[in-house]
């Protein structure tokens, strides 16, 4: 599971709503995967990051040269834009847990998928 | 129940379904590999995203990961969920570039609101009209699906999926669902005389849509079911042919019509068209 993918998962347990986001990650195992760099995916991403979040998880995986907020102009600076890449797309998760904020509810990661099936009364009437 | 064999949704629920062994018919089969790629790229095509442009796309009831590697190969990001296990190991031993999810689609999509650009979903969302647990209504199962999809996709975001309705009860059903949901659409029938290359394509558009689908020229396809009119009732065989006299001339133009509509490939009609042969032909 990707970094990206993480920014945007959010809980849906019943009741929760948009407390439900962030999910806060913990892992236990990550690999880096080189992706090819498209420059025009990025740019149309970054608008939709949550940038707290996305601190918050690349703090707990101990990555580095992450950027701390979006800089003026970010659409045409390739650094700016090669550091975000590496970031989303090439770090991922293999094995951890995901937690929801407002339920404490774990969602375990397994192999780099996350399962996110819940219960019945769980489930949102 | 006789004829529960025809359709796997009647055999239980599809994580049962989807064990080992059949997802490595996805893996290891040509010809499904060949129609489900043959859906993705329809559905794709269908989604009129415009070209050049990556987007981030949701792909529901990914499997194996056939649609999402059509998904990669035009240039596009894409997530996965799916119910079964099985086949998302299987995907994962073909490498995919996508992200998967292990979740239930009627249990609602996991996302932030306004995550994804667009929507595809290949031989899946009929799965939710099936209960299979007593705490199971279909209905509740498809509009929590539907309001949940509608408010993961961006404004004017649009959903394309390909499903396999049992009748037209269910097809109601579902673009039922859809349109309590906030979705507007149709849906798209190709090949709507062949029992079997017939395929539907539920379009669903959230919002104002910026690019208008271009009407489909094929003789074979329409948007929206204007002439493929479902009936419950069915004429016996019998009585629907009693007109016609078997091996005559008129028998054999209606057989050949038959064939043509079908898209199969039959010899032009002339003058010599089931005419009358010498008796030791």
């Amino acid at each position: 599971m990707r970094l990206l993918t993480h920014n945007l998962l959010s809980s849906h347990v019943r009741g929760v709503g948009p407390r439900g986001f962030p999910l806060r990650l913990q892992a236990t195992e990550v690999r880096i995967n080189p992706v090819e760099f498209n420059p025009d995916f990025i740019v149309r991403m970054i608008p939709k990051v949550e940038w707290a979040a996305l601190l918050e998880a690349a703090d707990t995986l101990h990555l580095i040269q992450v950027p701390k907020e979006p800089i003026q102009g970010y659409e045409h600076n390739e650094e700016f834009l090669r550091k975000m890449h590496h970031v989303l797309l090439e770090v991922e998760v293999l094995e951890g847990t995901l937690q929801c904020p407002e339920s404490g509810r774990l969602f375990p990661i397994s192999r780099g998928i996350p399962n996110m099936l819940l219960s019945d009364e769980e489930t949102e009437t | 129940m006789a004829c529960s064999g025809r359709r796997p949704e009647l055999r239980g629920p599809p994580e049962l379904y989807y064990d080992k062994k059949e997802a490595r018919k996805y893996v290891r089969n040509s010809r499904m590999i060949d129609v489900q790629t043959k859906m993705a790229g329809r559905a794709v095509e269908l989604l009129c995203v415009p070209d050049d442009k990556p987007c981030y796309v949701l792909d529901i009831g990914c499997g194996t990961g056939l649609s999402g590697d059509y998904l990669t190969d035009e240039g596009h990001y894409w997530v996965g969920i799916d119910i079964s296990p099985a086949m998302l190991d299987e995907a994962l031993d073909r490498e995919i570039e996508g992200d998967v999810i292990l979740g239930d689609m009627g249990q609602g999509i996991p996302f932030k609101p306004g995550t994804f650009d667009a929507c595809i979903s290949i031989s899946a969302v009929q799965w939710l009209c099936n209960a299979n647990k007593k705490s199971d209504i279909p209905a509740k199962r498809l509009y929590r699906f539907f309001s949940s999809l509608y408010s993961v996709l961006v404004h004017g975001g649009r959903a394309v999926l390909q499903l396999y309705p049992e009748n037209s009860e269910q097809l109601e059903l579902i673009t039922t669902q859809a349109t309590r949901a906030g979705f507007t659409g149709g849906v798209v029938v190709d090949y709507p005389n062949s029992a079997k290359a017939k395929k539907f394509y539920l379009c669903l558009f959230s919002g104002p849509s910026s690019s208008i689908p271009e009407g489909l020229s094929e003789d074979t396809e329409e948007e929206k079911p204007a002439e493929s009119t479902f009936t419950a009732e069915r004429i016996p065989y019998r009585i629907a042919r009693r007109g016609v006299v078997r091996k005559s001339r008129e028998w054999v133009l209606e057989k050949k019509a038959r064939r043509r509509r079908q898209g199969k490939e039959v010899r032009p009609d002339t003058q010599y068209t089931g005419r009358k042969r010498k008796p030791r032909f």
